[in-house]
């Protein structure tokens, strides 16, 4: 595999990443806010979190 | 004292600890590579690992063991005959005046002459001619015995729902609050109260029907049926066409002309909704997919370094690690399920949702 293509794999994941990590953190804080709230809270971080793996799935695989 | 989850228990562990046996077996035959010589150990991991993950035309079970499949192509006339003829891709097979033979590269059938010539182009892929394949491929046979076995599983429920006057007994009490699940979690919540009835049963069978499959790659038979970009894009484009068949008019509205946006935006946002319209489905399929082809390479790349490490640590090392990705498969093979059938409902939801403000 040439250094680009790790770089871009790289630059993917880093993408990634971060996206998702933001969502998980700020699932956390609501769920820590509203204890009462959390199962609609988790059900949208896993949709936004799928929705993001996707496109760097489909990045990673076209790469 | 056994309880019911300590039993469930030793059962996963046992399963699990079988997927990496049946892989090692299956890895002592190919010492001597078909060309004679002997390749190094990376390289036949890569091969094994590449034999796992592709359709094969024969049901190889353990071993030597293998069952062979029908094989249906359609070129110029029907040929129909047993993979077992193609003994394991080294025999050329002739059918009627025509000659057959699975490329290495990808375990396709070409069509080649009597002596079995395959063209490679530039990039290492045959370049013969490729026959209709309508073969019953192990992926395949997958999908009917999950079928099969949806069928069976809850024929029998609803039966058994009918005899005891709407309480379920045995399996029916595990199933139970999951349909139930989808339908106040999944389907009432996007597609609202008015017309979610019409798509419960797709998001119910598209939900069972890739967890079970997902659930099946997961044990020692091998078969890696999500893991095959047809079979993925195959279900969204059965979303697509559920979403475009029975849109409303408003759904045609927000793509074609959006209410509420100034006309120059309205032509500019046009091709994009289309575009979108069809990027979603692309983007499930691609989702589904890379989840679970990714999922097993590193699987099987993990259990191949048992084999690297040679060692007393090394491979029990390896052997947790794997273990250990193999729980996590089994919350991805639910997840991605779930997934899968949140977005199509979404999507549905979206399709017939009518409001009268805008």
């Amino acid at each position: 595999m040439e250094i680009p293509k790790i770089v871009g794999a790289g630059l993917i994941v880093i993408g990634a990443g971060l996206g998702i990590g933001k969502i998980g953190g700020s699932a956390m804080d609501a769920i820590a806010r509203q204890p009462e709230a959390s199962g609609k809270i988790q059900t949208a971080m896993l949709i936004a979190a799928a929705l993001i793996e996707g496109i760097g799935f489909a990045a990673l695989f076209a790469g | 004292m056994h309880t019911k989850i300590q039993n469930f228990l030793t059962v996963l562990v046992v399963l699990f600890s079988m997927n990496m046996f049946a892989q090692e077996h299956g890895h002592e035959n190919h010492n001597t590579a078909e060309h004679g010589e002997k390749l190094s150990i990376r390289d036949e991991i890569k091969a094994e690992i590449k034999h796992h993950l592709q359709d094969n035309h024969d049901f190889h079970i353990v071993g030597d063991l293998s069952i062979p499949l029908p094989i249906i192509l359609w070129d110029n006339g029907l040929h129909l005959f047993m993979s077992s003829k193609f003994e394991e891709g080294h025999a050329v097979v002739e059918d009627n005046g025509s000659y057959y033979k699975i490329a290495h590269e990808n375990g396709h059938i070409y069509k080649t002459d009597a002596s079995g010539t395959i063209h490679l182009n530039d990039h290492g892929f045959p370049s013969n001619e490729q026959p209709l394949d309508f073969s019953i491929t192990k992926t395949v046979v997958m999908i009917m015995l999950t079928g099969l076995l949806m069928f069976l599983l809850f024929g029998g429920l609803a039966k058994s729902y009918v005899k005891n006057g709407g309480v379920g007994k045995g399996a029916g009490r595990f199933f139970e609050p999951i349909v139930l699940f989808i339908r106040d979690e999944i389907a009432i919540p996007n597609i609202g109260k008015k017309h979610y009835k019409k798509y419960m049963s797709f998001l119910l069978t598209i939900f069972f029907f890739i967890w079970f499959v997902n659930l099946f790659g997961l044990t020692p038979l091998g078969v890696n049926v999500t893991g095959n970009i047809a079979i993925t894009s195959a279900l969204a484009i059965l979303t697509y066409l559920i979403t475009t068949f029975t849109a409303k008019k408003d759904y045609w509205k927000h793509i074609f002309w959006m209410p509420g946006v100034p006309v120059p935006m309205k032509f500019i946002l046009a091709p994009i909704e289309l575009l979108g319209t069809f990027i979603k489905p692309f983007a499930l399929t691609m989702r589904l997919y890379a989840n679970m082809f990714a999922g097993h390479i590193v699987l099987m790349s993990i259990i191949g370094l048992i084999f690297i490490y040679k060692s007393w640590i090394g491979g029990p090392l390896s052997f947790g690690l794997a273990f250990g990705l193999s729980i996590l498969e089994l919350l991805v093979a639910a997840l991605q399920a779930y997934i899968f059938t949140v977005l199509s409902a979404l999507y549905f939801g979206s399709a017939v949702e009518e409001h009268d403000e805008h």
